[in-house]
């Protein structure tokens, strides 16, 4: 399982989910800065994600969009907030053409990813990403992304073990 | 349930002592001053968290006799818990094509680019 472990956060409203990946950091690096290795992981199956820009640079900017089942299109962007290769990113990542021209309405995530070098050679990944309000996060998921539900989590672990 | 009715109930959720109680009023009813019993805090310390919890919807009043019952409210919890479950399930589907992408190098040339009109 290479997922090692979530943690909600329901007071700040984040998610950290921790992975570890049979690759190094510096290869696992390329995943997030290559667009074309990118958008094979990025979109669900049913919504594949095209980057037509990728910026990484501080201040950059990323130009992508999603084509669902029917052939209709999202557009999504992100701003790099701070890179640190092949160590960290940090980016906000929204709707809309451009981060100028933001989706009104929509949410934006701000995403900071760690990539820590294990003793097997591979990497432990840490992915937290962090919304404003609840409202985001619902808008988000009701947008089709989701891929499946679970129950059991963190903080909510504890409340529900007494529901079962 | 309503957006801002989310709100409350993850900062309903955020405080230890609240998700304490929810815990138990969902295994079992009880007045105020019997959950008082649990907690170091006064009465109206545990009765204030009650009222923010039942803000939230994650727990009722209900007037049993002379006693007020807290009793606690499974589906705003479950709808709570599902939210944060379902990002925690779109980052574990990408956690697995990345993976995919780190065993099959090979394909990393421009023709992998996602067939979008296949």
């Amino acid at each position: 399982m290479p997922v090692l472990s979530t943690t909600p956060d329901t007071a700040d409203l984040s998610l950290t989910i921790v992975a570890e990946l049979a690759a190094p950091p510096s290869r696992v690096w390329h995943v997030w800065v290559d667009p074309r290795q990118l958008e094979r992981w990025w979109g669900p199956p049913t919504w594949p994600a095209t980057f037509v820009q990728h910026d990484v640079t501080v201040g950059g900017t990323s130009r992508y969009y999603m084509t669902g089942p029917e052939g209709e299109k999202a557009h999504g962007w992100w701003r790099f907030l701070a890179l640190d290769e092949p160590n960290s990113l940090e980016f906000e990542d929204g709707f809309g053409d451009s981060p100028e021209q933001p989706s009104e309405g929509m949410p934006t995530i701000h995403g900071r990813v760690e990539l820590a070098e294990t003793p097997g050679g591979g990497t432990r990944m840490t992915v937290r990403s962090s919304f404003d309000t609840a409202e985001q996060m619902e808008q988000l998921l009701s947008m089709g992304m989701d891929e499946g539900m679970t129950l059991a989590m963190g903080q909510l672990d504890e409340v529900l073990h007494a529901v079962v | 349930m309503v957006v801002d009715q989310l709100d409350r109930v993850f900062a309903a959720l955020a405080d230890g002592n609240r998700r304490d109680i929810v815990t138990r009023v969902l295994q079992q009813e009880a007045s105020v001053s019997t959950l008082a019993q649990n907690y170091a805090m006064s009465f109206a310390a545990v009765q204030k968290h009650v009222s923010v919890l039942e803000r939230a919807g994650l727990v009722r009043k209900e007037r049993r006799g002379r006693e007020q019952l807290v009793r606690g409210d499974v589906d705003s919890v479950r709808v709570a818990a599902r939210l944060l479950g379902r990002y925690e399930d779109l980052w574990r589907a990408r956690i697995g094509r990345l993976e995919d992408v780190l065993a099959h190098p090979l394909e990393e040339t421009h023709d992998a680019r996602p067939q979008h009109h296949p």
